[in-house]
């Protein structure tokens, strides 16, 4: 690690002028990702801007659904009672990640802007484009198990690690952010990106941009939502593959249904093709099947991780069969 | 369970007791000092650069910019490190150095040369441990590549140890009978080719050490705070290295934060500590990373197996072959020695196995917990139910049929064994009636149910070891050995073997270890600490009663005095007359009117005559219950029960411990464990905890673990106690395995079994 200046921010202003100002400094919220960053000497900010006292914690109901602000931290998120209530899928999907004490930590916003896993990436005498523009993708040729089989290009084949936005990317999410240029709000199909040449920009932010609140719309999923993860280990794994299931069902017809991807792209991935081959059909396991298929087909997987095809199509049935079930119950997971 | 015979027959006996650990309330508050936290004046810290490569030479090492940062001391390379003698070739009867050897042959930064990525290059010594991590970034290296030799292909060196550690009685390319010929007359061929991934041990407490160099009187003296599970072998190594008396080299070490194979005889962290102290003129710490422990910690290799079994129709085995294959470093001649169970597991005529092993540019192996055993008994255990299932026999029965009386290959008679009990005992703990032969057969759900079982075993060994009990005249008692706590329980059992044998209660007797100047005892492995230290403690103990006999019968005042020695018994703290056990004297006047603070005996154990006599293994049964996802390739381990003839059992409770923990780490292995190396540089892909997956507690299953509690007649005289360290490791693997081809008829070879795996099998 090597040394960094570090300030508190008093107001989003002021906090968004300090990192705009300095393509080296980072703004520091609950540390899960950054810190460990800065240790492996990923990350080497000259200075480093605290936004935990900046009053961004609240999740609130609004007129329009709720609003979950960027200083949540994971573990308040995913038990709030409206969020319970209303969102399971959410609460279930947060549930699913990391482990108890970092979810204490990690916030909404730092859950969205978290970086890869790509061991390529955390290791410094590795060739990584997002970490380092130019030197190559070590894992397009190396070891790639855990990597992507959508939207990968040549530069880069990592996937984007988080639990949260899948579920965040089904229920069509806005990210609400702030910069030095004034506040705008981003669909949050907009707000990552897929790599092409430049893998070094996770998302569409400008440096300087803070989050500042994510809001999620009303809808008619709750009843029947599931997130399903598939990982190696019980808990404290990352998604080999996960999916994000919500289904509005009128009589046995499906009216409207979400499907995201998580462990399968640079960013969350939405089945955009089986739910728009479901919608207005029967909620049927064969139909389920059909859609999945239809998904699959664009996947173009790796060396490593062929198996991602055929079990992503077998968990979006398996999820799309769960949340029509209603198997959506949050439960505490570890 | 069979009673226990106790060995003294005095009232307060702790021996076969579930006491509580006597570290367990400081472990879990945090409050148990491990090295990394031991405080020493005037401390600089030491952070290790590895190589980037994995092949050729430093072509030059730029520490300029390095140097310049504030608060740095110096920077130990290979050209200013202090010049080393390379190790001994043995510690005792293990063989260090060469082909079969336990470790790397090289000393640390003696030359330039790079034989695997993650090799320490530099240690840069700081005021601070950031300003240490900060220059560490700044250290510029650049190499003369080599191409690096990371695939098993036939071109690459390859080596067939004859011995495993130098030891004539594990030989490692044996024959016996005529296995080919027997094996093509068999009525039914099982031929397989079984693989296990490369596993690292992933203690929590990562290699962590304090060098600290003193003159004295114009000597110098050198003391290491080490995690360490082998205090005399490392103070020899040092001794030996830096060609000093061994008595100017203390190594200490009062807690382990885990070790499972690591931590012993990987000696170059704790030399790179000792020659940073040394150019810095000031004691360093290094405490390594959990990025760095994937390259200098040890591993168990990754192995590729050649398996066949030549049966008659009725279950016969006729010839058993085992060909493996391990990898090694460059630099290393460690061999996996996986037939350690197919040497001595069936009654079985016609036996031959090999062991090759290439030497790839990836870190140097090691032992881990069940070498041999975990991955060959897989193989080997998953064989015989492939086997069963092809003769359409009980995979239980089936065992029983080639049980194994006497040891096949030296014709010696077993110690003690009672396996057929935990056949039958496992058999009824998991419900082995309601399996089904066929498998896909049982639903759960989504699931398909299934149930396996395999045999388990492990060597049994009494080693050499001395221990020192001193009696203070307050009635307390302090009894010490060279010996190591890594988890295993030894403070809370030596403290009860000892205090029953000074007959008081457990709670006036201090069990000390972790100290190369207490006596002798080897390295803390290979199961063998209960029954090195246990029967060498009963003699130190023995001693010291008796030295207080021949002070009470020589005193005129005591009411004890020109009795017989052997009239008398130690009880409750007292020496009696056992004829008239209320006429006798406390232990502390004994001592207060010989006007004497304390009296100190020794006593040392080692194998007898009997250990040429008889063949020395634990055995075992572990039966697994799992339910396979197919559709998504999810395992899940519902049960696991294991039952275990193990000798006498010192702690029910820390003996369920070392169990509960080893079937985990079996199931790791099985199921998820598996460190990666990158195919083109040999640079390790898994490197932290989050990509290395050990098992968490939502892997757990239930698990019911029972001993049959046997003592063993032919150790330590009376004392009867076996290791349990690694035989709860063995066996799990093929047991889950053997449940999931039950349930879903999927056979996986190759460890770990993940999801994968399942999908496409």
């Amino acid at each position: 690690m090597r040394p960094f200046a570090f300030s508190s921010a008093t107001d989003a202003a002021s906090a968004a002028q300090m990192v705009a100002a300095n393509s080296s400094t980072r703004f520091l919220a609950g540390g899960t990702n950054l810190v460990d960053l800065m240790k492996e000497d990923v990350e080497r900010p000259t200075a480093v801007v605290s936004i935990g006292d900046l009053p961004f914690a609240q999740i609130q109901s609004t007129a329009s659904g709720i609003s979950i602000g960027a200083t949540a931290n994971n573990t308040d998120t995913a038990n709030n009672p409206t969020i319970r209530q209303a969102f399971p899928l959410l609460t279930q999907a947060i549930l699913a990640g990391a482990s108890q004490q970092i979810r204490n930590m990690a916030t909404a916003g730092g859950n969205l802007n978290q970086r890869t896993r790509c061991s390529y990436f955390y290791d410094t005498a590795m060739p990584c484009n997002k970490r380092e523009a130019g030197s190559g993708c070590g894992a397009l040729g190396g070891v790639n198990r855990m990597h992507a089989i959508f939207g990968w290009s040549n530069s880069c084949v990592a996937v984007h690690p988080s639990d949260m936005c899948i579920a965040l990317a089904a229920l069509d999410a806005t990210v609400n952010v702030q910069g030095p240029k004034g506040a705008r709000s981003i669909s949050f199909a907009d707000y990552h990106r897929l790599p092409g040449t430049t893998p070094q920009r996770d998302n569409t932010l400008t440096q300087g941009e803070l989050i500042t609140s994510i809001e999620i719309p009303q809808n008619n999923f709750a009843g029947h939502s599931h997130y399903l993860k598939l990982r190696d280990r019980s808990s404290y794994a990352f998604a080999l593959l996960s999916v994000a299931a919500a289904l509005e069902i009128n009589g046995n017809t499906i009216k409207a249904v979400r499907i995201a991807l998580g462990g399968v792209a640079h960013k969350p991935w939405r089945a955009t093709v089986a739910e728009r081959f479901l919608t207005g059909k029967a909620a049927t396991e064969a139909n389920f099947k059909l859609a999945a298929d239809r998904e699959m087909v664009a996947a173009k997987p790796l060396q490593h991780n062929k198996f991602k095809v055929t079990l992503g199509r077998r968990a979006i049935v398996r999820a799309l069969m769960n949340a029509m079930a209603g198997t959506g119950t949050p439960t505490q997971e570890n | 369970m069979s009673t226990y015979q106790l060995i003294n027959s005095a009232p307060v006996a702790a021996i076969g007791k579930p006491i509580d650990r006597i570290d367990g309330i400081l472990k879990v508050t945090g409050t148990a000092p491990y090295t990394a936290e031991l405080a020493v004046p005037n401390l600089a810290y030491g952070v290790v650069v590895g190589s980037a490569i994995a092949h050729g030479s430093v072509r030059a090492l730029d520490v300029t910019e390095a140097l310049a940062v504030r608060g740095v001391v110096t920077i130990l390379t290979h050209q200013n490190a202090p010049r080393v003698q390379l190790l001994p070739e043995r510690l005792g009867e293990t063989l260090l150095r060469g082909e079969g050897g336990m470790t790397e042959s090289r000393q640390p930064l003696q030359d330039g040369a790079v034989h695997y990525a993650g090799q320490p290059l530099a240690v840069v010594v700081a005021e601070t441990y950031e300003a240490a991590r900060h220059a560490a970034t700044l250290v510029r290296v650049t190499y003369n590549q080599l191409p690096p030799q990371l695939a098993v292909t036939p071109a690459i060196r390859q080596t067939a140890p004859e011995q495993y550690l130098g030891n004539e009685s594990e030989k490692l390319q044996v024959t016996i009978g005529k296995p080919d010929a027997a094996l093509a007359a068999a009525a039914v061929q099982v031929q397989r080719v079984y693989q296990s991934a490369t596993t690292h041990h992933n203690p929590i407490e990562p290699l962590a050490t304090i060098a600290q160099w003193e003159s004295r009187d114009g000597a110098d003296f050198l003391t290491l705070y080490d995690a360490n599970r082998f205090v005399k072998g490392l103070q020899e190594v040092a001794s030996t290295a830096f060609a000093m008396p061994k008595e100017n080299v203390r190594v200490l070490c009062k807690y382990v934060g885990g070790a499972f194979g690591a931590k012993g005889w990987m000696f170059p962290p704790p030399l790179l500590a000792a020659m940073a102290a040394k150019l810095a003129r000031r004691p360093v710490k290094i405490e390594w990373r959990r990025q760095q422990m994937f390259s200098v910690a040890g591993q168990r290799p990754a192995t590729k197996q050649r398996l066949a079994l030549g049966a008659e129709k009725d279950g016969a085995i006729t010839a058993l072959l085992h060909h493996s294959q391990s990898t090694s470093s460059a630099v290393s001649g460690f061999v996996e020695p996986c037939a350690r169970m197919t040497r001595m597991m069936y009654g079985i005529p016609n036996i031959g196995f090999t062991h090759k092993v290439t030497h790839l540019n990836l870190p140097s192996p090691s032992t881990m917990r069940g070498p041999g055993e975990v991955v060959g008994g897989f193989a080997l255990e998953s064989a015989l139910d492939e086997l069963a299932y092809e003769l359409k026999m009980d995979p239980v029965a089936l065992r029983l049929r080639n049980y194994a009386e006497k040891n096949p290959e030296t014709g010696k008679p077993w110690s003690s064994k009672h396996l057929r009990q935990c056949y039958d005992r496992g058999r009824s703990l998991i419900g082995w009636a309601d399996r089904k032969a066929t498998p896909r057969s049982v639903r759960k759900g989504r699931a398909w149910l299934g149930y396996g079982m395999a045999s388990t075993m492990y060597p049994a060994r009494q080693r050499e070891a001395t221990v020192k009990a001193t009696l203070f005249a307050d009635g307390r008692a302090v009894v010490q050995c060279a010996t190591h706590e890594i988890g295993n329980g030894a403070y809370t059992v030596f403290q009860q073997i000892s205090a029953d044998e000074l007959s008081l209660p457990v709670e006036r007797v201090r069990f000390e270890l972790g100290d190369s100047d207490f006596p002798q005892a080897p390295a803390s492995g290979g199961s063998t600490t209960t029954s090195t230290v246990g029967p060498a403690a009963v003699k130190a103990c023995r001693a010291l009663i008796d030295s207080l006999k021949r002070l009470a019968v020589q005193a005129a005042q005591s009411p004890l005095t020109g009795a017989a020695m052997d009239a008398i018994e130690a009880r409750d703290g007292k020496l009696v007359l056992k004829e008239a056990t209320n006429q006798g004297e406390a232990y502390n006047e004994i001592l207060r009117r010989a006007n004497l603070p304390s009296l100190t005996a020794e006593g040392s154990g080692k194998a007898g005559p009997e250990s040429e006599q008889y063949s020395f293994y634990s055995f075992g049964a572990v039966f697994a219950q799992v339910w396979v996802d197919e559709a998504c390739g999810s395992v899940q381990v519902k049960r696991l029960c294991g039952v275990y003839d193990a000798g006498r059992v010192i702690n029910p409770k820390t003996a369920r411990s070392q169990i509960v923990g080893g079937m985990m780490m079996g199931l790791g292995a099985t199921l998820m464990e598996e460190t990666v190396y990158d195919p083109r540089n040999g640079r390790a892909v898994v490197r932290s905890l989050a990509d290395y997956h050990a098992p968490c507690c939502a892997d757990t299953p239930v698990m019911d673990v029972e001993f049959l509690n046997i003592p063993d007649p032919h150790i330590g005289g009376d004392f009867g106690a076996r290791g349990i360290g690694e035989i709860g490791c063995v066996g799990t693997p093929a047991a889950i395995s053997n449940a999931i081809f039950n349930a879903t008829g999927k056979r996986v070879r190759s460890l770990p079994i993940t999801l994968d795996k399942l999908l496409e099998g």
